[in-house]
């Protein structure tokens, strides 16, 4: 049998967890791409490249780098949104994991239980997420590889997402710095962001704010 | 499709948080388990399994035990309850039946406790419901299993048959052979199931009286360490929120709302249970000597495949067989059932003509499990199998063995 690789999809009406299909987590110093251990090193011009090559690339912040729980949160939510301006990349939030009925406002949230929806509603190409609990991360990034052409990066504080088409692990404020920097290099060297032309929205705890 | 993962030289991963070196309340140095299991020095003690359970709970930083000692049980509920008093344990109470210990368990595990309790037999099934709540709730919450009847008539003697109910409840599933391998798992299982790539709860499995009631020489490191305590910050999920997937759905489940993504995000939840078993692998191997299996005498035409007490047991039949037969028998021992060795088992029977399981419950669960991953499994012989508490007498599995081979003699069942 071949090695099951985690690729954008779509794949499948359920596809499989990539974890059941023997991929394994990177361990510490490195990252998978594509369900293949790599060197972290290696990851981070891949996951530039990818970036910059999208037409909607877009940084889903989820909860734990959403809101002020610490001092170090904040400095990473500086630090994602140095990162979405270098590319550029739209920024949609995760704010929480509730299910949102009847329906979510696909162009302002995304929700891990139907990621598809603000995936399809806006085209998005290549994704991150970060800053998402680990178990409802899985479960987005699953549902999103079964229903859409998504390539998903994620960049994970503890173990990594093998659900994830690459994942960085163990994310600190020096590594989101470091994929910034990749980014800013690759652009020097003459590698031009793909992506369409957009206005970032910006919300407060009662919404968009408009204008 | 279950991957072998090499076990190179792996450790155990701990959080960045924990402090090395610091004292807990009762003077313990709390200790990078990597040293407490493979480095500290370990002395001889002679203990009842019971006895066991209490030494490793003493070493284990625990926050919260749950109690439900139904008569008769082991002493081992009872004995955690004088660590309680010793101040070991943070907390300790009785629950009002198996149910509800489980129950309590798990919202003590929701408020990011460290939580252990014991049950067996009748008391696992009354329990049961709680246990894939646990798993989809990802509480790394740990209970010994110590195997006993679970049908009526009832019976207080062993009997693995619950273990078969255990397996796809989304929990990690190990199970003991001796003494020792139970005081190492107590500790090592709270540092696999509290990764936060696996985060789910452990059923550390040992057989009911074999393990708890008679005593067994067992290595233990001094008292004066423990392991570090559990982070919950690690967590995949968020602490206890009443407006957050778990509780939010267990007052509003997915599944009331009829339409597919419903349905999809609660199997993609099932999936993402049972990768977290898969992802246990590889924490699983420093604490289990880098393999999920252990091997003796692979290149033997016949093999015996067990878990538990059943392996003591071949041992002494393999013994037998070769001293008084001249009939030479491999053995391979199972450690972990969830994850089930699917890869390893697969090499280490690569080469064996006949495979014998013997197990003490009256179906053969572990001979299914076996069977489904195997080419060539007409290789596989059932048995022997002896339930409802009957010992297994390593001369049944020398009778099978030698039946199975052709080989005349006196059977044990003639003797009366």
């Amino acid at each position: 049998m071949e090695q099951y690789q985690v690729l954008p999809g779509p794949e499948a009406f359920l596809p499989p967890s990539a974890a059941s299909m023997g991929i394994t987590l990177p361990d510490p110093g490195e990252a998978h791409i594509e369900g293949r251990i790599v060197d972290e090193e290696e990851a981070y011009e891949y996951a530039a490249r990818k970036l910059l090559g999208a037409k909607v690339p877009t940084i889903f912040p989820g909860p734990l780098v959403l809101w002020k729980w610490n001092e170090k949160a904040a400095k990473k939510a500086k630090a994602i949104r140095e990162l979405a301006e270098a590319m550029p990349a739209r920024l949609i939030p995760m704010a929480d994991y509730r299910p949102k009925y009847p329906k979510i406002i696909a162009e302002l949230e995304i929700n891990p239980n139907h990621p598809n929806l603000t995936i399809w509603h806006n085209k998005i190409d290549v994704c991150i997420f970060i800053g998402v609990h680990c178990h409802q991360a899985n479960l987005a990034l699953k549902i999103i590889r079964g229903g859409t052409d998504c390539y998903t990066i994620a960049m994970c504080a503890q173990a990594g997402h093998e659900d994830a088409c690459m994942s960085f692990r163990d994310i600190s404020l020096e590594k989101i710095h470091k994929l910034t920097a990749t980014v800013n290099k690759l652009k020097k060297e003459g590698v031009k962001s793909q992506a369409e032309p957009f206005t970032q929205f910006k919300m407060s705890r009662q919404g968009r704010i408009e204008g | 499709m279950n991957k072998k993962v090499e076990a190179q030289d792996r450790r155990i991963l701990l959080s960045e948080t924990v402090e090395l070196g610091e004292k807990t309340n009762k003077g313990q140095t709390v200790t990078d388990p990597n040293v407490l299991f493979n480095e500290m020095e370990r002395e001889a003690s002679f203990l009842t399994g019971s006895e066991v359970i209490r030494a490793a709970i003493k070493r284990a930083n625990l926050d919260v035990s749950v109690a439900y000692p139904i008569t008769p049980q082991s002493e081992a509920a009872a004995l955690i309850g004088e660590l309680y008093a010793e101040g070991y344990v943070r907390e300790y109470f009785r629950g009002e039946s198996e149910f509800a210990v489980m129950g309590q368990c798990a919202g003590a595990s929701f408020g990011g406790a460290r939580v252990f309790t014991t049950t067996a037999g009748p008391g696992t099934l009354r329990a049961m419901e709680n246990f894939p709540m646990w798993a989809g709730s990802r509480l790394p919450i740990q209970v010994c299993v110590t195997c006993r009847g679970i049908n009526s008539p009832l019976s207080i003697q062993p009997d693995t048959l619950e273990m078969y109910y255990l397996l796809e409840t989304g929990m990690l599933v190990w199970h003991a052979e001796t003494a020792q391998d139970l005081y190492d798992w107590i500790l090592g299982g709270f540092m696999v199931s509290e990764q936060p790539d696996v985060h789910l709860p452990l059923a550390l499995c040992c057989d009911g009286f074999f393990v708890t009631h008679t005593k067994d020489t067992v290595m233990l490191q001094s008292d004066e360490y423990c392991i570090p305590a559990y982070d919950p910050y690690r967590s995949p999920v968020p602490c206890m929120d009443m407006e957050c997937p778990p509780i939010r759905m267990m007052r509003d489940p997915f599944i009331m709302k009829s339409n597919y993504i419903s349905y999809m995000t609660h199997a993609s939840w099932q999936q993402e249970i049972h990768a977290a078993v898969e992802r246990s692998r590889k924490h699983t191997l420093p604490i289990m000597n880098g393999s999920l299996i252990e091997t003796e005498n692979l290149d033997r035409e016949i093999l015996i495949v067990a878990s538990g007490t059943a392996v003591s047991q071949g041992r002494e039949a393999i013994r037998l067989l070769e001293e008084e037969e001249g009939i030479k028998v491999g053995l391979v021992k199972i450690k972990s059932i969830r994850p089930f060795p699917t890869e390893e088992i697969r090499e280490a029977t690569a080469n064996a003509k006949t495979i014998f399981i013997p197990e003490f419950n009256i179906k053969g669960w572990l001979a299914r499990e076996v069977k489904s991953i195997l080419s060539n499994n007409e290789r596989v012989i059932a048995g022997p199998h002896v339930a409802g508490g009957m010992t297994m007498p390593s001369e049944v599995i020398v009778d099978e063995i030698k039946k199975s081979l052709g080989v005349a003699g006196p059977r044990l069942e003639s003797r009366g």
